[in-house]
């Protein structure tokens, strides 16, 4: 076996993707002028948040998120060992690698965490009221955000005579600097928990892994689970529209599968307006819920496509046709969390020990709701205003001739968006001709081949020498990657006893066949009864979590989406098994153990 | 009729006095939920009946008329043949019938005809006149047939009369009416697998771990450390199976066509494959855990899983005792780093997250 993955430099542009570098913020290249420093690091693919090839613009969230991580770590909080993530996009794809903390300094760090984070602790929900207000605050500034064609002439009232001193040219290129800033501050306050709240979680599972060497992981895990989260409400929304709709007699309604058909129906009667008036009351702001990561702006956002709201409705107003009960069995959940929480107390050595235990538990518990809630803020909800925004922008670009589509916006980098904004801005204020309608489409379509070849890599999920073992607490926890993972993809997929290995994310063993999924457009493939194998799952996949009957993913760790959605609904999950939908096809029966973290191809 | 039978799950206190200790013991076991193999304790009522209406007083009287204690060929003759008048006489009403119907439901929920039973006396009280003498009460092993079964108790029955005690009340003044004996039933058990197990991992004293040991066959291998066997881990909250270890398992002890055990090779995919289903596992972690609440302390538990009884009805205990090694040790706190503070203990975590990490 390999002892290293291939050197970033080694590694060739797909056929037909050369020069898609220039796609891409200089700095996120791997380059000969930092070649010594790149090659000494271990680079994973974050399939978790970026499996698919990034367009241009799309890298500005990545570039964004990654560096707000960053910066929380090393300049805030200073968490003792643990430097920033660096990050590099190569043929497409999302590289990150861990940066360890200079071993000197550990010493003066820890003070200041213990100083800064503690205080984070102390103070956690009150911070957390705080951060709920600035996050609503952002999300209503974003809606400010306007991009309307540059009048003919200017107001008379409204700008000439008001005195303001500037004009729409300069506000249309504001507002896109706001959406930036905006999308950076986003950023920042998604990091402002987020590794807080991870790090109380990991001290409550060392705790535990001290205390009970051979505790599963899941065991913790559902010790800490059982609280209302947001994360769960747009699922929950589509449960309640389907009760309502069975309860007031529009069920029916929902039987053409096409939206037009159904709100015709409803619109027939009382009730169906009521239901109506009930979902877009839902829709704000539970339905800004994207069908992928929320990082793509081609992931599927509910609120712009309801036919895939009204799909799940549908599925579940057959469902409760049938008599099941879709209520998330919280009371059961609860109980079972109590009673796991009393044994293990129960087989602690002293008294001392349980008030440990406790205070740890307790902790976990009140940060969990941010580790949980954050992602609908900000990938969902805030995401998806982004997007729209954008889209608005590109649609505006489309009436004054630089391209011709709104989400052709997206093949420009972000500092190419603000050169043809003062293109236009350029063109309108003259007037003369602007550049772009003969510079960008013949450079879009360039791109769309350079990228439509990149999304056909199949990315190697690591680059470099990977450490003997697998300590930064991060990469651990929210990425999966452990020294077994990394082992495994050394080997290169499915051992000679055809069994693949990943996190046992969630218990039981079940025998099935397998559904390979590639993307949010083919959740509707997805047969009652099968095995859900994907690269990730997201949290609008909820819905089918009642389909299938256990999921396996190729990235992800204990606290991925697919691994607390199954421990949820209580069906078995492999994750981060770094090759299943590469190695196994639609149709395969295979067995998976999620208690064991191991899939058998049968 | 009068039934004369308790199975050992309608078991309770009350009934002490009727079946004796050995049979109350598995009835206590069988009612918190230990499920030992299953039986039935054929109660004092029978004796007495019997020995009424056989007028067994008028036998001991004219037979034990001037015993001398001391001549031993004396003892050994008069006793010997009240023993084998009792082996001989007739059962009293309803004896023989509740013997043989309850006999016939101990075959019919073992799915087999004649199902191998073992026949052992249960002595009525601790502080009974013959309570010392217990261990020489007769227990006959791989009885088969009601006829058989009833030949077996009256010569449990009789043992009540060895030659020390028979002397010993003679010599004390001690009624010999006042001796009376219940007689446990029970099925012979004919396992697919058996082993032990802890209530604790053996290797690193984790209390929230069930560690099993197993093997095909009757558990003689994995005791004696004959066979390798298959090791398990499982979790003692939620019944996870967090390690298994199929070892090669060269030889069985099974049984030989007839009643008899012996060691036989395994050969092919029986030699290699797990001797334990994942339900059967669980099942085990469950009475090893339920033994340990119900004893109080950590146990180490000998188990089988029988051939003859139906799916989540086939693992019997065999034998709980309390675990010796771990116990007696104090166990390891797991807050020596960074104590009670949270923060230290939060700075610990990130420095050296090995505990952190999946095993």
């Amino acid at each position: 076996m390999a002892d290293r993955f291939p050197s970033p430099f080694e590694i060739p542009a797909p056929a037909g993707a050369e020069g898609w570098q220039q796609l891409y913020t200089y700095s996120s290249l791997f380059s000969e002028g930092r070649r010594d420093y790149e090659d000494s690091m271990f680079w994973f693919q974050d399939g978790v948040h970026w499996p698919n090839a990034l367009r241009p613009w799309d890298a500005t969230l990545y570039e964004y998120a990654i560096t707000s991580l960053s910066q929380y770590n090393t300049r805030h909080l200073q968490v003792p060992p643990a430097n920033g993530i660096d990050f590099r996009i190569l043929n497409g794809y999302a590289y990150l690698t861990p940066v360890p903390a200079p071993e000197a300094d550990i010493e003066a760090r820890v003070a200041n965490f213990m100083d800064r984070a503690g205080f984070y602790f102390m103070n956690w929900n009150d911070l957390y009221d705080k951060w709920m207000i600035k996050i609503r605050d952002l999300v209503k500034e974003l809606e400010t955000i306007d991009f309307d064609p540059l009048p003919e002439i200017e107001d008379a009232d409204g700008v000439v005579k008001s005195g303001a001193g500037v004009g729409s040219g300069w506000k249309i290129q504001a507002d896109y600097h706001k959406l930036l800033d905006l999308a950076l501050k986003l950023w920042q306050f998604h990091f402002e928990f987020l590794n807080l709240g991870y790090a109380a979680y990991l001290d409550f599972f060392g705790f535990c892994k001290a205390a009970w060497p051979n505790i599963p992981d899941l065991a913790i895990a559902k010790m800490v689970a059982g609280v209302e989260v947001d994360l769960f409400r747009p699922d929950e929304e589509l449960k309640r529209l389907a009760r309502m709709a069975v309860d007031s007699g529009v069920g029916e309604a929902f039987a053409t599968g096409d939206v037009e058909a159904t709100c015709q129906v409803l619109k027939g009667s009382d009730a169906g307006n009521a239901w109506i008036a009930s979902f877009q009351e839902s829709a704000e702001p539970w339905f800004n819920f994207s069908t992928g990561s929320g990082f793509y702006h081609s992931d599927k956002i509910w609120i712009e496509n309801v036919e895939i709201p009204f799909e799940f409705i549908a599925n579940y107003i057959e469902m409760l046709k049938k008599g099941e009960d879709l209520a998330r069995p919280m009371d059961a959940i609860r109980a079972e969390r109590d009673r796991i929480v009393a044994e293990y107390a129960e087989l602690l050595p002293s008294d001392a020990d349980r008030e440990a235990f406790q205070g740890k538990l307790g902790l976990a518990r009140v940060v969990f709701p941010y580790v949980e809630n954050h992602n609908f803020y900000v990938e969902h909800w805030s995401h998806s205003v982004i997007w729209r925004k954008m889209r608005q922008l590109g649609e505006l670009c489309v009436k004054e001739g630089f391209w011709s589509e709104a989400t052709d916006i997206f093949f420009l980098k972000r500092t190419e968006v603000e050169d043809a904004l003062f293109d236009y801005f350029h063109s309108w204020a003259t007037p003369a001709p602007a550049a772009g309608p003969t510079y960008w489409p013949a450079e879009i379509e360039r791109r769309r081949g350079i990228h439509a070849a990149l999304s056909s890599w199949k990315p190697t999920p690591a680059m470099g020498v990977p450490p003997e073992v697998i300590t930064e607490p991060f990469t651990v926890m929210l990425w999966g990657i452990t020294t077994e993972s990394v082992g495994a993809w050394l080997g290169g997929g499915a051992g000679e006893d055809g069994q693949l290995r990943g996190m046992s994310a969630s218990p039981g063993v079940v025998e099935g066949p397998a559904r390979v999924i590639f993307s949010p457009d083919q959740i509707s493939e997805v047969q009652e009864g099968e095995i859900l194998v994907a690269p990730l799952t997201a949290p609008s996949w909820a819905p089918i979590f009642g389909k299938i009957q256990a999921t396996v993913t190729d990235t992800g760790g204990m606290m991925s989406h697919a691994a607390i959605v199954c421990r949820e609904y209580g069906l078995p999950a492999v994750t981060g098994t770094g090759f299943a939908t590469s190695t196994i096809k639609t149709g395969d029966r295979i067995r998976v153990d999620g208690s064991n973290g191991v899939v058998t191809l049968l | 009729m009068t039934s004369h039978i308790m199975w050992f799950e309608g078991y309770w206190d009350g009934l002490k006095l009727e079946v004796g200790g050995k049979a109350a013991s598995l009835g206590e076991m069988t009612g918190a939920g230990l499920p030992v193999p299953p039986g039935y304790a054929l109660t004092t009522s029978a004796y007495r009946v019997s020995r009424d209406a056989a007028d067994l007083d008028a036998t001991l009287a004219r037979l034990l008329h001037g015993l001398d204690t001391r001549d031993t060929d004396m003892v050994t003759d008069r006793c010997g043949r009240i023993r084998t008048h009792i082996a001989e006489m007739p059962m009293g009403p309803d004896v023989e019938e509740s013997l043989r119907q309850a006999y016939d439901e101990l075959c019919r929920r073992s799915s087999t005809n004649d199902v191998p039973v073992a026949v052992r006396s249960s002595a009525t009280s601790e502080d009974s006149p013959d309570a010392s003498f217990a261990g020489e009460h007769d227990t006959y092993l791989w009885v088969r047939g009601a006829d058989a079964v009833i030949d077996a108790v009256r010569r449990c029955w009789a043992s009540l009369f060895t030659d020390r005690a028979t002397c010993y009340r003679v010599e004390m003044g001690y009624e010999h009416r006042s001796v009376e004996m219940s007689v446990v039933v029970q099925k012979m058990v004919r396992p697919i697998s058996a082993g032990v197990a802890f209530t604790l991992n053996p290797s690193d004293g984790d209390r929230s771990t069930i560690a099993i040991d197993a093997a095909w066959g009757f558990g003689e291998g994995v005791v004696s450390g004959e066979v390798t066997p298959d090791n398990f881990l499982v979790d003692k909250v939620l019944y996870e199976i967090s390690r298994r270890k199929v070892a090669k398992k060269e030889v069985e002890f099974t049984l030989d066509g007839g009643d008899h055990v012996v060691k036989k090779p395994l050969e092919g995919s029986r030699a290699t494959d797990a001797c334990l289903t994942d339900a059967q596992i669980k099942a085990i972690a469950r009475l090893a855990r339920t033994a340990e609440r119900h004893y109080g302390c950590p146990q180490d538990i000998e188990w089988a899983v029988d051939a003859d009884l139906p799916d989540g009805e086939n693992v019997v205990l065999l034998q709980s005792r309390p675990e010796t090694v771990w116990s007696k040790k104090v166990a390891d706190s797991p807050t020596t780093t960074g104590g009670a503070d949270m923060m230290a203990s939060i700075v610990s975590t990130l420095m050296n997250p090995l505990n952190s990490r999946k095993s």
